[in-house]
């Protein structure tokens, strides 16, 4: 945000408006560019996701709009949804009902606030980054019940519910893998984690010590979990609940939703990047100069990555019965992640 | 104990056996063929539309009486014994003139019976199939070139009945 403001004071009379108007202005440019940035990068990854999807069931995908390989296939989708009716069904709790997607969308939103995608390109720097991220991220599970709820109808109260059930259970272990990350570094700061791992790929923490990346792995499994991926996808589970949670919205309102989903799990990978990856760092190690991919196209080549693995493994595995996930959260991630992070802290104190 | 870290191991070779497989097709060449630039080679002997090589009918109607849904019509009429004679590409001599040679593809169920009894072998099933159009009328191929020969022919027959 620091250098959007300083963008900003090169408009002549800048100075001028009054000191309100100069503190909100910032904030409002850098919404609007995280939305941009977004938006795009969701328009992408739905088009990667039908090509992905499509090549491993042998089959092209998307072919036609735009000329190469259907790249604007998306873009033609959302102007579809933007022009389609919204349509409220009549016995739904209205305000609910028009609440929810953007409740949903602003979890995934608000969390890109502290996400670094370069040396200088985040919005803020929280001395309290990833325990924000972790709130915020869980602020859709909220939208999500709303949604299961105001749309009275039984698939999305029970994609609402067992939405709920798997994200609250799926929280622990994440935030657990989060904090082995945390402990070497000492700091919450998505920043200060970044330039701990400076210096190439051994610096990263997934390649630092096996605890860590080991707590990758539990992250990563539950990180597939929280953004309702498959073989975690029992809340919007389409052969057994229609859609869902979102089956009674249509037009904009269920555009939102979708953005929230891939949203979602950009968020998800962009954590894992900024924590496990190393961020926006360069991959070779620092004694080989002239390394000069900039630092933002890294992060989201990284994340972009971790993004192919989620696709990947929607395409390999089925869908997990309700307890089975509950036993996979309660029983080996938790057990697993509380492990880790004694041995992690254990290297810490004697190593 | 010991089964939970067994079906632990268990589970994760089997997430990655499946992720092995899922990856082999990834790069597995697809399937598809775009259809409307690349297209099916269709077999020698389809059965699609019906075409018929009106220089080579002689419009015997044989093709007519055996097509089970009627969906062929012929009206033929006599050459007249001073006009030159005609022959098929097979040599057959042409007597008749066919006025009439239609075919309702809407009708047709494709058994090919009709094609058997061709003399000439000028009716055929062709391998067409991207026929569509936008109106049901269209289906009705007309294949006769030939005209009535002269409009006295209904008079005749009024004043025969007559």
């Amino acid at each position: 945000m620091e250098s959007i403001a300083q963008l900003l004071r090169l408009i002549p009379k800048y100075d001028k408006l009054p000191g309100m108007a100069q503190a909100i202005i910032p904030v409002l440019v850098s919404c609007i560019v995280i939305f941009a940035l977004l938006a795009l990068a969701v328009l992408f990854l739905v088009w990667m996701e039908r090509k992905v999807s499509a090549h491993i069931q042998d089959r092209l995908g998307p072919m036609y709009v735009g000329g190469w390989h259907g790249w604007a296939q998306t873009i033609a989708d959302a102007l579809k949804l933007l022009l389609k009716e919204d349509i409220v069904p009549a016995a739904t709790d209205k305000l609910l009902f028009k609440m929810a997607p953007f409740i949903v969308f602003l979890g995934a939103f608000a969390a890109f606030v502290v996400v670094p995608f370069g040396a200088s390109s985040f919005v803020t720097d929280l001395n309290i980054g990833v325990l924000y991220i972790v709130a915020v991220g869980s602020l859709s599970v909220i939208g999500i019940i709303m949604a299961g709820w105001a749309s009275n109808n039984k698939y999305s109260l029970y994609g609402g519910m067992r939405a709920a059930a798997q994200i609250i259970s799926y929280e622990i272990p994440s935030a657990i893998a989060i904090m082995t990350v945390i402990i070497p570094v000492g700091s919450l700061s998505m920043v200060d984690i970044v330039n701990a791992q400076k210096g190439g790929i051994q610096h990263w923490f997934l390649f630092r010590n096996p605890f860590i990346f080991l707590a990758f792995i539990v992250y990563f499994v539950a990180s597939l979990a929280e953004v309702n991926r498959t073989p975690f996808d029992i809340p919007e589970a389409e052969s057994e609940l229609v859609a869902g949670y979102h089956t009674e919205y249509s037009g904009m309102r269920f555009a939102f939703f979708f953005l929230a989903e891939y949203a979602n799990m950009f968020l998800v990978a962009s954590v894992a990047t900024t924590l496990f990856l190393g961020g926006w760092t360069q991959v070779l190690p620092s004694s080989i100069a002239h390394q000069f991919i900039p630092g933002p196209i890294l992060f989201f080549l990284k994340a972009l990555l971790l993004i192919f693995i989620q696709m990947w493994l929607r395409w390999s595995l089925p869908r997990l019965r309700v307890d089975q996930l509950m036993y996979l959260s309660w029983k080996v991630l938790l057990p697993i992640s509380l492990v880790l992070v004694l041995g992690v802290g254990w290297l810490a104190v004697y190593w | 104990m010991l089964t939970y870290f067994k079906n632990l191991g268990l589970g994760v070779v089997t997430v990655l056996n499946s992720m092995r497989v899922a990856w082999r097709h990834l790069f597995t060449p697809s399937v598809t063929l775009q259809y409307p630039t690349v297209k099916w080679k269709m077999p020698e002997r389809s059965r699609m539309r019906l075409f018929n090589k009106i220089e080579d009918c002689i419009g015997c109607s044989a093709c007519a009486r055996a097509c089970p849904t009627k969906c062929i019509t012929v009206q033929s009429e006599k050459r007249g014994k001073d006009e030159p004679e005609i022959y098929a590409s097979d040599g057959t001599v042409i007597k008749l003139r066919t006025v009439v040679y239609d075919i309702d593809m809407t009708l047709c169920c494709y058994c090919a019976l009709c094609t058997f009894p061709c003399p000439t072998k000028c009716l055929v099933m062709t391998g067409e199939y991207e026929y569509a159009v936008y109106d049901k009328k269209d289906h009705n191929y007309h294949f006769a070139k030939d005209k009535p020969m002269t409009v006295k022919a209904p008079k005749e027959q009024s004043t025969e009945k007559a």
